[in-house]
């Protein structure tokens, strides 16, 4: 009888330390004095620390903007996408032509990046939402791989050149051209991110994709619009792609096709699965994982997909739900 | 007029004929029910009615309102719920997210307001739980509200399926197979929640049941169908003793000499 009281699950030591932090979490003070303090470490670190780690950080909140963003999509309506950089690059090309080509301000290009993404978003998915699983996926790898083959093609998007001289944005008559700016602004989009996926999530619209994503069926016969839930996913996933899109371009001041390959939407890929679909918090720890892992140590720079390989192949086999915990439930605390 | 009015309903798969020309009516206020023997064609006509199948031919009328080419959200929208045959629950979440489902056609809020949660979305999330709450409390199970559905034993899950159901404030109730796996106990507490749902919230039930000591307790009228085919209609004891009912059921004499 004694083997019955063990718990039948393996349970790995980084899974028991983060199940033990979760737990510690669970109490409201600790957990707002930990944001508290980690926002306050985040503002200040850019007067701490050096241009190279300013960058890192920076490219951590794009990574958590843009995956937040897949979050919608796969982690919440469940419909694996395979080609977000596509969204992603129709923001950066709709700003890189507007402010190189056209001289429009940063910020005004911002509501038809948003636009073009809405209608790429609606492009893909009207047709396609139809389609279950590993199909979407496949008519999304292929989109993707459409989009940059169009980017690469067209005069008006630079060809395989690309886009140069993407003006800097002005920000109350701050020029923001400094690494220590775009690491506010991309921390801002990325509190943006988080609080709009938390409202998303503990709403009706978020229950309605939790229900189609549990059962289609049952969801349908419970008066859900499967179809336009999804499509809406498809948006509001696509939107945050491309202001991620747009602000990159203004960062970089120029984009190519190149920033847009299928590896990056593998990359943005792995941080969500790695983490934990439809978890924010998870999201967040993927997004760690996946951009400072390869930065820790620049030697395994080389091997770092060799390395994400094997995580992957570890966290499918042993923890497919990601490694962030699941929330506890009422019957699992008796 | 009738709730629900079918006619010359005909569903073909290929060359099999899953319902043939069926054609009945359910009033208002009325607890009626579907029976005929395994694969007679019982689900498929909810199906029809709720828009997962596409009828071949007929007509069927809600309120005067046709559903053929409906699709299945539009229809629970216009007051049509179900239960599934085997439970369609959602399993990895709370019982009270379960029954929240229901209230989903009910209401609107959109994106923006949901980001800035608006007074008008933070009243109607509260309308949606005290709603959802109200219906966990008429079928009896209020106190496991945030228990995961999967881990509820199977008749409690049942209770969600009808609380789910009633969310949707329908005008007509289909129950595929209520009684399904119950004991004896619950099917007693069943009878006395179908009617209860008829008497205190003025929902018509339209129910397909093997159970027939159930079906002959609870429905006024009894439609009986076999190959698709509608073969008796009436009260229980008519149908009881319809012969071509017992024929469906038992099968004729003489093929039975013949096998």
């Amino acid at each position: 009888m004694a083997e019955n009281k063990k718990k039948p699950k393996l349970t790995t030591p980084l899974e028991s330390i983060i199940e033990s932090l979760f737990r510690f979490f669970d109490n409201k003070v600790y957990r707002y004095t930990a944001l508290f303090a980690a926002s306050g470490f985040l503002l200040i670190l850019p007067s701490l620390s050096s241009r190279f780690t300013q960058e890192i950080m920076t490219n951590l909140f794009f990574y958590v903007v843009v995956c937040l963003g897949l979050n919608i999509i796969i982690g919440y309506a469940g419909l694996l996408h395979l080609g977000y950089a596509a969204f992603f690059a129709v923001g950066a090309y709709t700003t890189g032509i507007m402010s190189s080509r056209f001289g429009i301000d940063f910020w005004l290009t911002l509501p038809f990046s948003v636009v073009a993404a809405v209608l790429a978003g609606l492009a893909i998915g009207f047709p396609t939402l139809r389609l279950r699983g590993d199909y979407l996926a496949i008519v999304t790898l292929g989109f993707g791989e459409i989009t940059r083959l169009t980017i690469r093609n067209l005069d008006i998007t630079g060809g395989a050149v690309g886009l140069i001289g993407i003006q800097r944005p002005v920000f109350f008559g701050i020029t923001l051209n400094q690494i220590s700016h775009f690491y506010y602004m991309f921390f801002i989009l990325a509190i943006l991110a988080i609080f709009v996926s938390y409202r998303l999530h503990d709403s009706r619209m978020g229950r309605a994709w939790e229900y189609i994503r549990e059962d289609e069926d049952a969801a349908a016969a419970m008066g859900i619009n499967v179809t336009t839930s999804r499509l809406y996913a498809f948006i509001i996933g696509s939107s945050f792609g491309a202001v991620a899109g747009s602000f990159f371009a203004a960062k970089m001041t120029a984009i190519s096709p190149d920033s847009f390959m299928f590896i990056h939407s593998v990359m943005f890929l792995m941080a969500v699965v790695l983490g934990g679909m439809g978890k924010i918090p998870g999201v967040v720890l993927g997004c760690i994982i996946v951009v400072l892992i390869p930065e820790i140590s620049r030697d395994i720079g080389q091997y770092r997909l060799l390395i994400f390989a094997f995580m992957l192949l570890i966290i499918m086999l042993y923890r497919p739900q990601g490694i962030w915990p699941d929330r506890p439930t009422i019957s699992a605390k008796e | 007029m009738a709730l629900l009015e079918i006619k010359d309903l005909t569903l073909r798969f290929g060359g099999l004929c899953a319902v043939n020309a069926l054609s009945l009516e359910i009033e208002d206020g009325s607890i009626r029910s579907l029976i005929g023997p395994n694969g007679a064609g019982k689900t498929c006509v909810f199906n029809c009615l709720t828009g997962f199948y596409k009828p071949s031919d007929g007509e069927m009328l809600f309120q005067g309102q046709s559903l053929v080419n409906k699709k299945p959200h539009y229809i629970t929208f216009l007051g049509m719920a179900r239960t599934f045959q085997n439970l369609r629950l959602f399993k990895e979440m709370t019982v009270l997210e379960n029954v929240m489902s229901g209230m989903h056609c009910r209401t609107n809020a959109a994106f923006f307001t949901t980001v800035l949660r608006t007074k008008s979305q933070k009243a109607e999330e509260k309308h949606i739980r005290e709603v959802s709450e109200e219906c966990l409390d008429f079928v009896g199970i209020l106190d496991k509200k945030n228990h995961m559905a999967r881990n509820l034993p199977y008749g409690d899950q049942r209770r969600v399926e009808w609380a789910r159901a009633l969310a949707t404030q329908p005008k007509l109730l289909l129950l595929d197979e209520p009684a399904a796996g119950l004991n004896k106990d619950e099917k007693s507490k069943l009878i006395e929640l179908m009617h209860r749902i008829r008497d205190d919230r003025k929902i018509t039930i339209f129910l397909i049941e093997h159970d027939m000591g159930l079906v002959m307790k609870v429905s006024e009228k009894i439609f009986v169908i076999d190959y698709g085919v509608k073969i008796a209609e009436g009260t229980a004891k008519e149908v009881r003793d319809n012969p071509k009912v017992v024929e469906a059921y038992l099968g004729k004499e003489e093929e039975e000499e013949s096998a």
